[in-house]
């Protein structure tokens, strides 16, 4: 065989692989890496339509950043955010991990029409509700409070993690529980100290899942939380940096970025629980 | 409710991962579930020496205490989803029927909501809105997540990192990741305009936002971007699945690759393909981050989806009642998506 085909053969994944992968990972990054380098732009050069936009041309500066730090309440949104996403995160486990235990587990009646009714509630999307849902809350004195959110998220977390972990919890052999109970373990404490620790792969993947959810979501927190200093972040860095006819493009983008930064990190380390998540959310 | 086919678990990182070395972190699990299973081991013996009669007898009774204690482990959610979720949706068909505006509970007006959004010419903008945003977002999304999900399927150089890379749209703040698309689109310094511009593919700039159709491009282009990495990546949890054997026999009976995607891959992953798309419908159908942040329904409410509608009629105008009425047009659709779900879960549980 002459070097040249040998050539053409191993580097045919290189054309008909990895070339036309390319299209689909840059569409995917650019706008991302769009969103970093500008706000590291200064507004001299953001604003000059003749500097070329893919990098930083004329140095770098934080001033987008320090302009969120002192001009908004940046720093309160993001702990509003996380305070929030880590509460309803927590309720939306326990409630689901409980729920989830006798839809996979256990026999009793009227089984089948709750787990209909978990899957049709996990199917509901928010824009359905956000009208009714403003009244519910005014009418609990929470509206302009982040208990609002706190208590309104859990509404699409906790179908989301109980059809996550009664899918997991059917993985697991029933033996195990079987003995710990002929042991003398009752069903709570078979569920936390058997169930519980060989599921946690499971629990760790809802637990993600709702963070990011919560972390990410905007028209709940857009129409129930009004105060500018009682904002989420994603809330907060659309409405407050766009004054009028004022954009804050740096700004935008340098909120942008922070407010991705904790998702992107969470993503990096727990990759394959993304992945798992994420499919047996649509394929369980 | 049956299991259904459990396609998640095959990438799932329990340990009955097909291929892939896996983590320290999933080895520690597994070995968890390895200590787990001794330990039942152990419990099998002492069963076996109870007698298999005191066995039975005792795990009967176990039966019988099930029911209180399944309805105490569901009770907490049981009573949210009543009063967060089942309540409002009442109080939205109420709502519906009444004249209620803000700070004033309204009267019944029977359907009168409905007529009048009928023969608003907004409101049919708006309904055809949704249907063409979400067929071609659809469509997209559809095509271009198979042609993906084939190619990350045989990608094995840098599988991890490339994965990663495609799914990051999906997981970042769609209302953050927007912001940027307006940025790339902005009127007088969109990088989209200055890179045609700069291959001279046009010579001025091309008004994206202010554009109705342009506009009506653009959300379904973020919409695609954002949702593409769940279609890649169910469809590829899809395509694991499927028997290797099964390619090595339509190989061997002559099939090329379009015959083989054409017969035995597109076969094989249409109950997975329907899922994903019924799952998109809904999802897509009822946006309102990407369309309210970029246009907010604009231009000349040429991007209206029943969300945005419906938020600036019964928010921004205070017209409750109109308001509800635009959003529980999503309804039917979501029906429809439930009731062909649970047939296919159901059929699929007696094939299994």
């Amino acid at each position: 065989m002459s070097s040249l085909a040998r050539w053409g053969r191993r580097s045919r994944p290189f054309f008909t692989l990895y070339m036309p992968t390319m299209p689909f990972v840059l569409f995917a990054l650019f706008p991302l890496y769009f969103m970093l380098v500008t706000s590291f732009k200064k507004n001299a050069e953001l604003y000059d339509v003749n500097s070329v936009p893919f990098w930083i041309g004329r140095g770098v500066t934080f001033g987008h950043y320090e302009l969120l730090s002192k001009d908004t309440f940046f720093w309160s949104w993001f702990v509003n955010s996380l305070m929030v996403s880590v509460a309803a995160t927590v309720i939306s486990v326990v409630l689901g991990v409980l729920a989830a235990y006798p839809l996979a587990r256990l026999k009793f009646p009227g089984a089948e029409s709750f787990g209909v009714a978990i899957f049709i509630t996990y199917l509901v999307p928010p824009t359905l509700l956000f009208l009714p849902l403003s009244t519910v809350v005014n009418r609990l004195g929470l509206s302009d409070s982040l208990w609002a959110l706190v208590v309104t998220y859990p509404t699409f977390l906790v179908p989301f993690c109980t059809w996550l972990l009664m899918g997991y919890f059917r993985t697991v052999p029933k033996e195990i529980e079987e003995c710990a109970m002929l042991d003398g373990c009752n069903r709570l404490q078979t569920l936390i100290r058997i169930l519980l620790p060989v599921a946690v792969p499971g629990v760790i993947c809802a637990a993600l899942f709702a963070f990011t959810l919560s972390w990410n979501e905007f028209l709940y927190s857009l129409v129930f939380v009004s105060p500018a200093e009682l904002k989420t972040l994603t809330v907060g860095v659309f409405s407050e940096l766009i004054r009028g006819d004022i954009y804050y493009w740096g700004g935008l983008m340098a909120g942008a970025c922070i407010g991705s930064f904790p998702i992107v990190i969470a993503y990096v380390f727990f990759l394959d629980y993304y992945v798992s998540g994420l499919t047996a959310g649509a394929v369980k | 409710m049956g299991a259904p086919p459990d396609i998640g678990r095959l990438i799932a990182p329990t340990g009955r991962r097909p291929r892939g070395r896996g983590s320290s972190m999933e080895r520690v699990i597994r070995l968890k579930t390895l200590n787990g299973r001794l330990k039942a081991l152990d419990g099998d013996v002492a069963k076996v020496a109870t007698g298999g009669e005191a066995r039975a007898r005792a795990w009967s009774e176990l039966v019988v205490q099930d029911t209180p204690v399944a309805y105490t482990f569901i009770a907490p959610a049981f009573f949210l989803l009543l009063f967060l979720v089942a309540y409002p949706f009442v109080l939205s068909v109420w709502f519906s029927l009444s004249d209620a505006r803000v700070g004033d509970a309204g009267v019944f007006v029977g359907l009168d909501n409905f007529r009048r959004l009928l023969t608003s010419s907004i409101f049919l903008q708006t309904l055809q809105n949704s249907i063409v945003f979400t067929a071609l977002a659809l469509g997209l999304k559809t095509a271009l997540g198979m042609a993906l999900a084939l190619l990350l399927f045989r990608i094995t150089k840098f599988k991890r990192l490339i994965r990663g890379a495609v799914l990051l749209p999906f997981i970042v703040p769609t209302a953050l990741s927007t912001l940027v698309w307006w940025w790339m689109f902005e009127p007088m310094y969109s990088v989209v305009n200055w890179t045609l511009k700069a291959l001279h593919i046009v010579n001025r700039d091309i008004p994206w936002l202010p554009d109705p159709y342009l506009a009506m491009f653009t959300v379904i282009l973020v919409n695609t971007w954002r949702g593409l990495p769940f279609f890649a990546i169910t469809l590829l949890a899809g395509l694991v699945s499927i028997p290797r054997e099964l390619y090595e026999a339509a190989e061997s009976d002559g099939a090329g690759p379009v015959g083989r995607f054409w017969h035995v891959t597109l076969p094989l992953l249409k109950p997975v393909l329907a899922v994903v798309i019924l799952f998109s419908t809904i999802f897509t159908l009822a946006d309102f981050n990407i369309v309210y942040v970029l246009t907010k329904g604009g231009p000349m409410n040429m991007t209206h989806l029943f969300a945005t509608y419906s938020f600036a009629l019964g928010l921004q105008s205070g017209q409750i009642g109109q308001g509800a009425a635009v959003s529980l047009f999503l309804f039917p659709i979501l029906l429809f998506v439930v009731f062909v779900q649970l047939r296919t879960v159901r059929k699929s549980t007696i094939y299994e």
